[in-house]
């Protein structure tokens, strides 16, 4: 059981972290809502949660609630460039189906 | 497959929701779009990895447009369709262009603003603003990959209603929501979270391509105010490139210089000016048309002397800003470069030394701008947990209004933060006088005929009362937007007369600059011949007085011999009345006043006995 980010990924975040002057690290989640049932969150942490399961992954900690990890087990998070466009992107297993966007999925 | 960014705690959006917000530099040489994307502020780059954007629109062979570094390489060969730095055009009419003539635009004449003609057909400064918006627009789009919810676009701190106005249409024309204009001292202040600070004073120093902005702002209580703002429109990065090419023409005694080779010099003297930046000496060399070889070393030391007066022109509007912000170098906290012309040493170092303090150079200084607004931008659309800042503008000229004998009177001072509300009591001049004629005025100077005339309107139904008796409280209200009204309001009879003004309409910030530099060089002439209009009008209203006194108790009062020295001394103001000499309408004055002084006395006895002996006051008058 565990969340993993890219090299890419982990630089990207630590640089952000470092240009926002404070946090403790990474909260990914899912939610229910968008055209496909489910959609990620991704957002910087300055305070952990009681429930948060907490990971380490290329010197930074990435926090998710129990119930968004039955969903995210295994993702890899990694940091692309599109053309012009640069992001997260969400290499999630359990995914079955995504929406066109990729913003929202199901398992 | 859409990337995702990295929010705020609890501000995550919903899928398709991603608030995506830009801030755009609009300016006058280059133009930038910069964004927050994972809580990291960067200017947006095209395809080519090119952040600046050169503000540069030709109208191609079959009219579509051409925008940035490709018009601008045309600029030369098709100079009539295509327009570079058509900020300087926003909002303005033909007869405030400064310079049309020398410029190679075929400017048609509009109502409220001007137009240029193109192979494309008459094109209004507004569209071709949003040609460079929208390129603007489509890189931010393929960047941030979706719809844009809005942008923040910076607008000089002196820009009037009219340009702000016309700024605004461009973005509307190209597509883009303006969240809000953000003056651009502001915006560079924001971009080096000058606002985290509780309070503050800040000089942002902005010396960019062809215009130098200075603008002095207060931090209090997290709220941004632009104390003031000074500068000089038409001064930059291309008088220092001017300065080494008539250098280089000095120094190779070039007589007569083809145009085509005045452009190539220019092109070096400006390569020159960069490689100076950060090395002792550059080399100029070139084959002119007529075969001439040019080679020249030109070292540093005779680089910063060549340019020492133009670095000393920035200096004098530094002071002045200090001056009406009333403040001194003391006071301030911090010195912002802005501008690419800022990297040349010398320049930071005059402003190093000016200051006592190091300024703040870290953020590159043509992106600084375009960063602030994207953080103001990111903010608005609700990306950041924080309060919002409040930003105040300033009036850039005084409002006042004209008053006996040409004179103004100043209601709001320059520099007054908006929105602002000043009241000011007048009275009438004549007895029995029932109407006012108000007329609201613009400027520094003391006289009306040098000031800009922005409205007249009339006070009418003033109950006849006694020259002075009348109390007229005059307002006037600037709002938010810059919209003046003005409304007269008489306090015993309550009648009133309200009128509203844009009050800078169709004034250049040339013509700023121009009245605002009139009103210093000015000053000295501007008091006396205040002295001299003050004397006057109070002769007049002396001689007024005493007449209407002779007429009404000379009879009873004066002996023959009384009524012929006042006589006189009235007849002696009121030939003097016409000289220029303030003085001797003075004296003159001041001898009438001692004639009349036994008259006045006994008048005022008189007027006692008749109140003191209970008898009815008109049957005395009549």
């Amino acid at each position: 059981m565990a969340i993993t980010l890219s090299e890419r990924a982990a630089d990207r975040i630590q640089k952000f972290l470092a240009q926002r002057g404070k946090g403790i690290g990474l909260r990914l989640g899912v939610r229910t809502s968008g055209c496909s049932g489910m959609a990620y969150t991704l957002e910087f942490v300055d305070e952990s949660l009681p429930d948060d399961l907490s990971f380490e992954s290329g010197g930074v900690t990435v926090l998710i609630d129990p119930k968004s990890l039955t969903f995210l087990d295994g993702t890899e998070l990694d940091f692309v460039r599109e053309g012009l466009n640069e992001g997260f992107k969400f290499n999630n297993p359990n995914v079955k189906n995504t929406c066109g966007c990729g913003e929202s999925f199901n398992v | 497959m859409a990337l995702l960014q990295i929010a705020e705690p609890g501000l995550c959006a919903d899928p398709h929701q991603h608030r995506l917000a830009i801030g755009i530099d609009l300016g006058t040489t280059n133009s930038l779009v910069a964004t927050v994307r994972s809580g990291e502020t960067a200017v947006l780059e095209d395809e080519a990895g090119r952040a600046l954007l050169p503000s540069v629109v030709r109208y191609v062979q079959d009219g579509s447009p051409q925008v940035g570094l490709e018009a601008k390489l045309r600029q030369s060969d098709d100079p009539h369709n295509t327009i570079a730095s058509v900020k300087r055009f926003m909002g303005r009419g033909l007869k405030d262009v400064p310079h049309a003539a020398a410029t190679p635009y075929r400017f048609v004449d509009a109502p409220g603003m001007v137009r240029l003609e193109t192979r494309a057909g008459v094109k209004s400064p507004v569209e071709v603003s949003a040609e460079i918006l929208k390129v603007l627009r489509s890189r931010a789009e393929a960047a941030l990959g979706g719809e844009l919810t809005g942008a923040v676009i910076t607008v000089p701190a002196y820009f009037d209603d009219a340009q702000r106005q016309a700024t605004k249409d461009a973005a509307r024309l190209a597509g883009i929501n303006v969240l809000r204009l953000l003056n651009e001292p502001t915006a560079a202040a924001i971009a080096y979270g000058l606002d985290n600070a509780s309070q503050g004073t800040f000089c942002i120093y902005d010396l960019g391509g062809g215009t130098f902005d200075v603008s002095i702002l207060r931090l209090r209580q997290g709220i941004f105010e632009v104390a003031a703002t000074s500068g000089d429109s038409a001064l930059g990065g291309d008088d220092f490139d001017e300065c080494i090419y008539r250098w280089i023409v000095g120094q190779s005694s070039l007589e007569e210089v083809p145009v085509a080779d005045a452009r190539l010099l220019l092109s070096l003297a400006r390569k020159a000016k960069e490689t100076l930046t950060d090395s002792d000496s550059a080399r100029i060399s070139a084959t002119l048309s007529s075969g001439m070889e040019v080679d020249r070393i030109l070292g540093a030391e005779t680089f910063f002397d060549l340019t020492a007066g133009l670095i000393s022109k920035t200096i004098s509007p530094t002071r002045k800003a200090l001056r009406d912000a009333g403040l001194g170098i003391e006071d301030i906290d911090g010195v912002v470069l802005v501008g690419g012309s800022t990297r040349m040493r010398h320049v930071r170092d005059a402003v190093a030394k000016f200051f006592g303090r190091e300024p703040l150079t870290n953020l590159d200084p043509d992106k600084v701008v375009a960063l602030g607004a994207a953080m103001q931008a990111n903010m608005l659309v609700g990306n950041r947990k924080t309060d919002d800042w409040l930003l105040l503008d300033v009036i850039p000229l005084s409002l006042g209004l004209e008053t006996m004998g040409g004179l103004v009177e100043k209601v709001i001072p320059r520099n007054a933060t908006l929105p602002v509300t000043r009241a000011q009591d007048f009275t009438t001049f004549k007895d029995g006088q029932t109407a006012m004629s108000l007329h609201v005025v613009q400027g520094e100077r003391e006289l009306v005929g040098d000031c800009r005339s922005l409205a007249r309107f009339e006070l009418r139904g003033i109950p006849p009362m006694v020259a002075g008796a009348a109390r007229i409280r005059v307002t006037f209200q600037v709002d938010a937007d810059g919209l003046l009204s003005v409304s007269a309001h008489e306090q015993t009879s309550g009648v009133q007369a309200t009128i509203e003004v844009k009050p800078s309409y169709g004034l250049g910030d040339d013509e700023i600059a121009r009245m605002l530099q009139d009103s210093f060089s000015h000053a000295q002439n501007d008091m006396a011949a205040r002295n001299l209009r003050e004397q006057r009008v109070d002769g007049l209203r002396l001689l007024e007085a005493t007449q209407a006194a002779l007429d009404l108790d000379g009879r009873q009062l004066l002996s023959e011999v009384e009524r012929a020295a006042i006589d006189r001394a009235m007849e002696t103001l009121r030939v003097l009345l016409n000289s220029p000499d303030h003085t001797a309408i003075k004296r003159a004055a001041d001898s009438l006043n001692r004639a009349t002084a036994q008259f006045a006395a006994r008048r005022m006895d008189a007027s006692i006995q008749r109140a003191l002996s209970g008898r009815r006051l008109e049957a005395l008058e009549a």
